[in-house]
């Protein structure tokens, strides 16, 4: 299962990359493996707000439901739009095409919370 | 399986088969001929008609014909499937229920005129209040997962008649779907705890999250994992020491029939599935029934109307003097009802003490015969049905339990219940019921046997399994993606 | 009577591979305080002709349709069934299956659950049909339920009284569990009063419910009323008789966002009121968020056409306690009826079935009002195949009433303290019309 470095992660096997004040998010290749070919994707409106561990969204294989949990607290500025029409994108490229949100940080101190990759990597060894 | 095959297939729908002018049922012609639908309802008057097929009968028999060669049922062989007790549906139930004095009862029909049938639901409420030691009994839900909601809110009104509802509901974590679904659609918490290594209440657990809060506490018992929890008069008592209700799931009651009483276990209600237990067929997933049977304290909150014997002998509708009120129109699925009555009078108290007895030793039989290609998730003695672990399987070949499964079709065998309960890891949990000969049981585990062994030589066989059914493996995740959900002729909103 | 196939020496060699002695210690967890040491209080068993016997009786102490002319409806219609349809609920590999889990050996349940859903479709006007529900008052309070989910914050329901009093009754049941409060406008009125919906309908309604035709028979003017709903932002919930939307303005053209009804009519037995045949359809926006199953078309791993449950994530068994309902077992082999009986009417057939059942409504109405025994206390509404009259003839109308059944008819269900409310369906013949008629003017 790869684990880029650049990247930080939740233990609910999601990833997060930081760019300034901003994040993106969407599950890492560990959990779109476990969950199989994802079927639907239910993503939050951007402008809502979330705090740290709040459930921003789901996503679903035929016969599963995983919560999609905020890593950092924030704004969500943009979704990935394309998942809609096809959710798979996330299990074909979870780092990169398969990106689910995007947030506006209210605390990057947060984000001394997340896991590194080695971090991760132990998580789901 | 030799009568399935690849080009039996599902074939166009009616609906594609339809050809303008084809005809099939027509009302007579009657005097007032001429009239229209715009001529009656104006503004509302539809314009253009539904696009439903245009065949003759013949057409329609052969596609259900086709149809039915395509389907599964226990009369077509050994359907082991855990939890769902696929026993045999006697033929004279079916002839019962199709009686005219039966089947051609209006709802609205005057107490006199439906004396045998006011008479046959209070007969089957006194039976099923006998077998599951709780007196009061109200036929009214229409299916078990109905029968548990019918419950809580019954809880509901009894606590809210104390001054409070109180807010959460405790499951094990071997519960059924469809009781936590239930908890949340009558307005309460779930709070799940967690079973013992051995597949029991974990009473430590049970006791730290009984509090004035709980309402009740649901418990299917035997359990899922085929189990009789041995600690069950303790359990019922910790949940009365809070002033909770005990429910007991009656899913898995076919294994102590005449044996003991949910009532005598302390339980305060409890659903009966007829389509399980009282043989009452399963219909492709309905009609079933799901009476509630309540203690006497809870009996004046049960929805009505139940049917009451009067003072002159003669049988009446009654409504509950507390009652919740109706959970849906009429008296219930009374079709269903004439089934199980007549089960019941077939077997009587002994014949029904004997399907517990023998589906037990079923399926302990086949437990011991299975436990050597599969570990048995609780190695022990179990109650109807038992499960099995396909883990160390899939660990040493690949082959997981869904292969097993579809494996299972090819050999003519109905699969078990599988990935449930969710505590044990590719589960695979049977239930071979008192209606299976010897023969089958034994043909059934050979059959697993053999692919125990297919498994390591020749994984692949199992993989891509099933080989003989009509169809094979479907695309499911396509299925969710796109949802095609029916013809479509033309636009609908 | 036993159906056990195992004999005794069987029995034996089956507890000698268990390794125990006997059946009893298989029982061992069973507390012995708890056990059934006199046996269950229920009468012995019979054999099966004596069973027969039995029930054949007990079915006789009931005056069936058969014998009793049946003018009652109420949701529950005495239409003609086609003799094969019955025929094919016979067919032990519909009848004696589980809930189709297992595609690969159920595409027969599939496939006609997936042409009943069609079928609902066609009717309804609406984009999704569910693989059915219990009956239409169930499917009514889980549309309600579906709707305060879908309009998050509001949950005041609205319902019109002519909705009819079971359908009331249970969704006020269903409202004791807090997720919505049903407010019932103009209860025990023949029609509902528009101003008051008009008054009530503020931006906390999460939906109105409206009948069509009404319990009364009449269908009333929603229209106005599906737009005031709409325009405070609350979902439709329109209560059909599927039958007559063979003729009336579909519920998606009305642009109703969710149609439930009673299809017991549609191929169904009366069997006093059970199993009925509850359906629920609903667009295509608010499709994840239907109770139920549904019937998807898919492709197996060699391409061909197969059919499978699909979108199951909505359901108990995934969701757990988040699920769109806790409906497991719904109705399936009444539903397998309903669309085999819609493709024996076709569109003209069923239309026609529907007018004919109307146009024999009418003939007895104005029969009955010639008689001078009864009055319409609505006049000039426009009504499908079912009526409400009151009584003005002499003597309580319940006694009428009784009358009328020892004649060999059952003239209604009475509603109110003089009211009938009358069903005449295509079945009811000229002569059975004629003899209600002349049973009221002889009346004395």
């Amino acid at each position: 299962m790869s684990t880029p470095d650049e990247l930080y992660y939740t233990n609910d096997h999601e990833w997060v990359r930081i760019e300034s004040d901003s994040a993106t998010v969407g599950i890492t290749d560990f959990a779109q493996d476990q969950l199989g070919g994802l079927v639907f994707v239910n993503l939050p409106a951007p402008g809502e707000g979330f705090v740290a561990g709040e459930v921003f969204g789901e996503v679903e294989s035929v016969k599963s439901v995983s919560e999609l949990l905020a890593p950092l607290a924030g704004e969500v500025t943009e979704v990935n739009a394309e998942l809609e029409g096809a959710p798979e994108t996330i299990n074909n490229d979870p780092y990169g095409a398969g990106w689910i949100i995007k947030i506006k940080l209210s605390d990057p101190a947060q984000v001394g919370d997340l896991l590194d990759a080695d971090a991760y990597a132990s998580v789901i060894a | 399986m030799s009568d399935f095959c690849r080009d039996q297939g599902p074939r166009p729908t009616l609906y594609e088969s339809s050809r303008p002018g084809a005809r099939c049922l027509r009302p007579p012609a009657c005097d007032s001929a001429g009239i229209s639908a715009a001529a009656l309802f104006g503004a509302y008057a539809r314009t253009s008609p539904p696009a439903l097929p245009q065949v003759s009968e013949l057409e329609i028999m052969r596609h259900y014909d086709h149809l039915a060669r395509m389907n599964f049922g226990v009369d077509t062989g050994s359907y082991p499937l855990g939890s769902c007790t696929m026993k045999y549906n006697p033929r004279i139930n079916e002839v019962a229920a199709r009686l005219p004095g039966f089947a051609q009862l209006h709802p609205a029909q005057p107490d006199s005129t439906v004396q045998g049938a006011l008479r046959l639901m209070y007969e089957l409420q006194e039976d099923l209040a006998a077998a599951s030691g709780l007196p009061g009994v109200s036929l009214q839900p229409a299916a078990g997962a109905h029968g548990e909601y019918t419950a809580l809110m019954v809880f509901r009104a009894a606590l809210t008649a104390t001054g409070n509802p109180r807010k959460k509901v405790i499951l094990p974590d071997t519960a059924h779907g469809t009781n936590p679904a239930s908890v949340a659609m009558a307005g309460y918490d779930v709070v799940t705890v967690p079973s013992t290594e051995g597949g029991l209440v974990d009473m430590e657990a049970l006791r730290a999250a009984l509090d004035k809060d709980t309402a009740a506490f649901m418990l299917t018992n035997p359990n899922t994992v085929g189990i009789f929890d041995p600690q069950i008069l303790e359990i019922t008592r910790a949940v009365h020491e809070v002033g909770a209700f005990a429910y007991c799931d009656g899913a898995n009651l076919n294994a102590i029939l005449g044996i003991t009483r949910p009532g005598d276990l302390g339980f305060d209600a409890l659903h009966i599935n007829l389509h399980k237990t009282f043989s009452t067929p399963h219909g492709g997933g309905g009609p079933g029934a799901g009476p509630l049977c309540v203690s006497a304290a809870l009996a004046p909150y049960l929805p009505g109307p139940v049917a009451a014997r009067n003072s002159e002998g003669t049988y009446e509708r009654m409504t509950p003097s507390a009652s919740i009120g109706r959970v849906r129109a009429a008296l219930g699925n009374f079709a269903v009802f004439v089934r199980a009555y007549t089960y019941i009078k077939a077997l009587g108290a002994e014949g029904l003490k004997g399907v517990a007895e023998q589906a037990v030793l079923s399926a302990n039989y086949l437990r011991v015969c299975l436990q050597d290609s599969f570990p048995v998730a609780y190695d022990r003695i179990c109650m109807h049905e038992f499960v099995l672990s396909g883990a160390r399987l899939k660990a040493e070949t690949g082959v997981s339990t869904l292969d097993i499964a579809k494996r299972l079709l090819d050999y003519g065998f109905h699969p078990p219940t599988i990935y449930f309960p969710l505590i044990v890891n590719e589960a695979m949990m049977f239930e071979p019921t008192e209606t299976e000969p010897l023969a089958a049981l034994d043909a059934l585990a050979d059959a697993l046997k053999t692919m125990a062994e297919e498994a390591k030589t020749d994984p692949e066989l199992l993989k891509s399994a099933p080989h003989t059914t009509p169809v094979r493996r479907l695309d499911e995740a396509q299925a969710a993606r796109n949802p095609n959900l029916r013809v479509v002729h033309r636009f609908c909103s | 009577m036993n159906y056990i196939p195992i004999t005794t020496d069987e029995r034996e060699e089956m507890l000698a591979r268990i390794g125990v002695a006997t059946i009893e210690d298989l029982f061992c967890d069973v507390p012995a305080e708890a056990r059934l040491n006199g046996g269950l209080d229920i009468e012995a068993g019979l054999e099966e002709m004596q069973v027969a016997a039995r029930l054949d009786a007990l079915a006789r102490a009931n005056r069936s349709a058969a014998d009793l002319v049946c003018f009652a409806g109420g949701g529950s219609y005495d239409h003609y069934q086609p003799a094969f349809i019955d025929n094919i609920l016979q067919r032990p590999e519909f009848f004696t299956a589980y809930t189709p889990y297992q595609p690969e050996v159920s595409q027969g349940t599939l496939q006609a659950i997936y042409e009943f859903q069609t079928g609902i479709c066609e009717l309804s006007g609406l984009g999704v049909a569910n693989a059915s529900m219990y009956d239409g008052a169930s499917a009514l309070a889980e549309a309600a339920l579906m709707a305060c989910r879908i309009k998050r914050g509001r949950s005041r329901v609205l319902v019109a009284g002519s909705i009819g009093p079971e359908k009331i009754e249970t969704l006020r049941t269903y409202a004791q569990a807090g997720a919505f409060t049903a407010e019932v406008i103009s209860e025990d009125a023949y029609t509902c009063n528009s101003d008051l919906v008009r008054d009530a309908l503020r931006d906390d309604v999460a939906a109105l419910c409206l009948p069509y035709p009404n319990y009364y028979g009449i269908v009333e003017d929603i229209a106005p009323l599906i737009a005031a709903a709409q325009e405070a932002g609350a979902l439709v919930i329109l209560d059909c008789n599927p039958l007559l939307l063979s003729v009336l303005k579909s519920p998606g053209d009305l642009d109703a966002d969710i149609a439930t009804g009673e299809a017991q009519c549609l191929g169904n037995a009366l069997s006093f009121g059970g199993p009925g045949l509850g359906f629920f359809a609903c667009t295509e926006a608010l499709m994840r968020q239907i109770p139920g199953r549904l019937v998807g078309k898919t492709v197996d791993i060699s391409g061909h056409d197969a059919y499978v449950l699909t979108l199951a994530t909505r359901e108990q068994h995934i969701r757990r306690e988040k699920a769109t309902s806790n409906i497991c077992s719904n109705h399936a082999l009444n539903a397998l009826a309903a669309g085999a009986y819609l493709a024996a009417a076709g569109p003209e057939g069923l239309a026609q079935i529907a007018l004919a059942a109307c146009a024999k409504a009418r003939r007895l109405h104005d029969a009955l009002i010639a008689t001078g025994r009864f009055r319409d206390p609505c006049p000039g509404a426009v009504f499908g195949y079912e009526f409400v009259l009151e009584w003005c003839g002499p003597g309580p109308l319940e006694q009428a009433y009784d009358a009328l059944i020892k004649a060999g008819i059952l003239p209604g269900i009475r509603t109110g303290v003089a009211g009938l409310l009358i069903a005449v369906t295509e079945k009811r013949s000229d002569q059975e019309i004629d003899a209600f008629v002349r049973e009221v003017s002889s009346y004395v």
